[in-house]
């Protein structure tokens, strides 16, 4: 147990205080390096899940609103799950080269999938009746999506973004084998880290994630309209909803 | 692009493409230098299937164990279903390395991850299939004398087969790709083949081992499938 509790309280020390490498040539470590390098994790992550918004949110409201497309979220989603993240990146890097712009691209793929399905889940379980209901008041196609559809499938929507962040984060530990500098750096360069740098990286990233998924738990709360938080309160809010193919993220 | 540099220097396989054509030299997608080499892939290829096997078939039978003690003790479906879906947030390149200090670098720590990670897809879909058992069924099962053991598992499980079964499969493919990263736990995988920059820029070891990994997860879904159809044949499992 003291052993356990020795490495980690060395790992911690690690993110606070730099250190000498362990071949003794340069400081690694601290405050200073593991805040450049949370930055530029965050950065990268940030942007792809962004880019990943703007492509999959427009398509996938539209699919959803005209009701066609079925097949192809599913799919999206299908691939999405079963190509694992490192063979993607290692794909990406390969056969278009190293850097920022790549790993960003290699990331907007793996946050696209989840995004692209629960939109358009989103916007299928929307009550017909109500789109009826719009119509027939006169509201047009737009005003339908933007008024009606959005809010309401704007909880599931937001279960995506959640999933997306989560993974992007998780994958861009991978990031400095494709020569872009992550929080990965002293998870990966074992050789010049050491077992602190290792394990202190990994605790970062591992906080870095739980904040953005709690963080988007809690939007995703306040997103939820109130007349839905009604309906769903009086059936039973205890209910476990099943694991479908559709909604399962590679952790 | 100074990729070509890069990979001549590269340790283990400048040995290997000495001489050869220029093609690896150039870092293109060599068939001729795949066929020469596939050999390399064959101990990752076997060490990967060994973890995902043993990982899959563990978390499946600690799953469907917490999953019928949870179907009797309704109480504990929250408190587990929290515990497991907490589990799954962890990122998975973390959390291989947040089990160094307790269980080593080795095959041992990627294997208590990757169980870990099937357990919240599994353990739900038992739970949610045993639960979606009709109420009419289970009673008439007890009007026929059946004791709560029989019924489990002579009506109950074997109507909830089709969504565990859908579980299983869903955990076999991801277990896949979790275990590329294993590499990270010192443990052996084909992720291990795509573990540094210079194995990670050489296309025609990217096409074989990220082809494997991805071929793998295809084939163990389709393997669940097809188990699937074979033991739950009043359903039409659709290919999903």
């Amino acid at each position: 147990m003291s052993v356990i509790a020795s490495a980690i309280g060395d790992a911690i020390r690690f993110i606070f205080e730099a250190r000498e490498s362990r071949a003794g040539t340069v400081e690694v470590g601290g405050l200073g390096e593991i805040g450049h390098l949370a930055g530029n994790h965050f950065l990268v992550s940030f942007v792809a899940v962004l880019v990943a918004i703007v492509v999959a949110m427009p398509l996938s409201l539209w699919l959803g609103h005209i009701g066609k497309g079925q097949f192809l979220a599913g799919s999206v989603a299908n691939i999405g799950r079963a190509v694992p993240s490192l063979a993607i990146i290692a794909f990406f890097v390969a056969f278009l080269g190293s850097g920022f712009t790549n790993v960003c691209f290699a990331l907007i793929l793996l946050a696209i999938p989840p995004i692209l399905t629960n939109t358009y889940v989103g916007v299928r379980q929307v009550d017909r009746e109500l789109v009826d209901a719009a119509r027939g008041q006169g509201m047009s196609e737009t005003q339908i999506v933007r008024r009606i559809e959005l809010p309401l499938a704007l909880p599931t929507i937001f279960g995506g973004i959640r999933l997306a962040a989560v993974a992007v984060l998780a994958t861009a530990i991978i990031a400095p084998l494709a020569g872009y500098e992550t929080l990965g750096t002293p998870i990966i360069s074992f050789n010049v880290y050491g077992t602190a740098g290792q394990l202190g990286a990994a605790i970062v990233v591992a906080v870095l994630t739980l904040a953005a998924d709690g963080g988007f738990a809690a939007v995703q709360r306040i997103v939820t309209p109130k007349g839905l938080k009604v309906a769903r309160g009086g059936r039973g809010s205890s209910r476990v909803w099943p694991i479908s193919s559709r909604r399962v993220q590679i952790p | 692009m100074t990729v070509p540099v890069v990979v001549a220097q590269s340790g283990g396989f400048v040995r290997d493409r000495s001489g050869e054509s220029s093609c690896v030299a150039d870092n293109g997608f060599c068939p001729s230098w795949i066929v020469d080499n596939l050999d390399r892939y064959w101990d990752p290829l076997l060490e990967h299937v060994m973890l995902v096997v043993v990982s899959v078939s563990l978390g499946f039978t600690i799953a469907l164990a917490l999953g019928l003690i949870a179907h009797r003790q309704r109480w504990l479906v929250t408190p587990l279903t929290g515990l497991t879906s907490a589990i799954y947030t962890i990122p998975s390149p973390a959390m291989f390395l947040l089990l160094l200090p307790v269980s080593g670098r080795g095959n041992l720590t990627a294997i208590i991850a990757l169980t870990a990670y099937t357990q919240v897809i599994i353990f739900r879909n038992v739970v949610n299939g045993l639960a979606g058992v009709p109420a009419d069924i289970v009673d008439a099962a007890t009007g026929t004398g059946m004791t709560a053991g029989q019924r489990l598992f002579r009506i109950e499980v074997p109507l909830a087969l089709p969504e565990i079964l859908a579980g299983l499969r869903i955990a076999a493919a991801t277990t896949v790709g979790l275990a590329a990263l294993a590499f990270l736990a010192g443990a052996g995988g084909l992720g291990g083949q795509l573990s540094t920059a210079s194995l990670i820029i050489f296309k025609s070891n990217v096409v074989v081992a990220g082809g494997l990994v991805t071929l793998l997860a295809a084939l163990l879904d389709l393997l669940v499938l097809g188990l699937q159809r074979r033991l739950t044949p009043w359903v039409r499992a659709v290919a999903a």
